[in-house]
């Protein structure tokens, strides 16, 4: 993904080169110019084409937002209930993702998500310990909600 | 316009310093560490960074100056407060502070790389 990053700011320049303005503006333009390039020769390529990474990675950003003012809505709601009722527990999470970067911002994600927190990541990286605030009713839709999550990191990762 | 940035900056602030008071009442208010923890991670990283949005949008309206060392304070806060949070309360089970008594479940306390004898009365 950064060589093509790397390439297509070279085509820009190259573009500079070619017309001879050197504004960034012409830059802009040779850049637009060296996406529709790499577009069309992505076959050539390991990875995908870098920009579907890129739209993948603003994707998750707008995940983590929606989590965090939803995770403040949910403490609100259970503060504020004049009676403690709530269950606590901590549940091991089996996760399928492997490298370090990925295990951090799941579980920062998760850190951030209604009612969990994560406690400890075992020493392999396979399962993940979260406190959950209410555990009968936050099992089911926690689970969903971090398949989603676990496939919204894959798809920055493949 | 200015009158729309005026109410956004309103809302904003004092959503920011409701959710700082409603994390400090959560501190007070939980029985035990991890459940404190939830309240403090949570609400304290909203508060302080909707603040901080309500300032630079108010600098901006007011003067036309654009702060982007608060941005970076945003983005940094986002990004170290759930950190902080998941080492308080790693270190917190680590050295052996015992779950809420209502606690039903502890998955933890079964993981093979934590030390069984270590777990002392807080």
């Amino acid at each position: 993904m950064a060589f093509q990053i790397l390439l297509n700011v070279f085509l820009g320049f190259m573009w500079m080169f070619l017309t001879g303005s050197y504004e960034p503006v012409a830059f802009l333009k040779g850049y637009l110019f060296g996406l529709l390039i790499i577009f069309t020769f992505r076959r050539f390529f390991d990875s995908r084409f870098y920009l579907l990474r890129a739209v993948a990675v603003i994707n998750l950003l707008f995940i983590f937002i929606k989590e965090l003012i939803l995770a403040n809505i949910g403490v609100l709601k259970v503060l504020l209930k004049p009676k403690l009722d709530f269950r606590p527990g901590i549940f091991a999470y089996p996760t399928v993702l492997k490298e370090d970067w990925e295990i951090m911002v799941l579980s920062n994600l998760i850190t951030l998500t209604p009612g969990t927190l994560v406690v400890d990541v075992s020493p392999d990286n396979k399962i993940l310990y979260i406190h959950a605030i209410d555990i009968e009713d936050a099992k089911e839709t926690i689970d969903s909600i971090k398949n989603t999550f676990e496939k919204a990191i894959m798809e920055v990762s493949r | 316009m200015n009158e729309i940035a005026n109410i956004a900056i309103i809302v904003l602030i004092l959503i920011g310093a409701f959710l700082s008071l409603v994390a400090a009442y959560g501190v007070i208010r939980l029985p035990d560490i991890y459940t404190r923890n939830h309240a403090a991670s949570k609400s304290a990283t909203l508060g302080v960074m909707s603040i901080l949005l309500g300032t630079l949008l108010f600098f901006y309206v007011k003067d036309g100056f654009f702060n982007s060392r608060v941005l970076l304070g945003i983005v940094f806060v986002f990004m170290t407060s759930p950190v902080a949070g998941h080492l308080i309360a790693r270190a917190a089970y680590n050295s052996g502070v015992k779950l809420w008594d209502k606690s039903v479940q502890d998955d933890l306390k079964q993981a093979p790389h934590i030390k069984q004898s270590g777990s002392k009365e807080h």
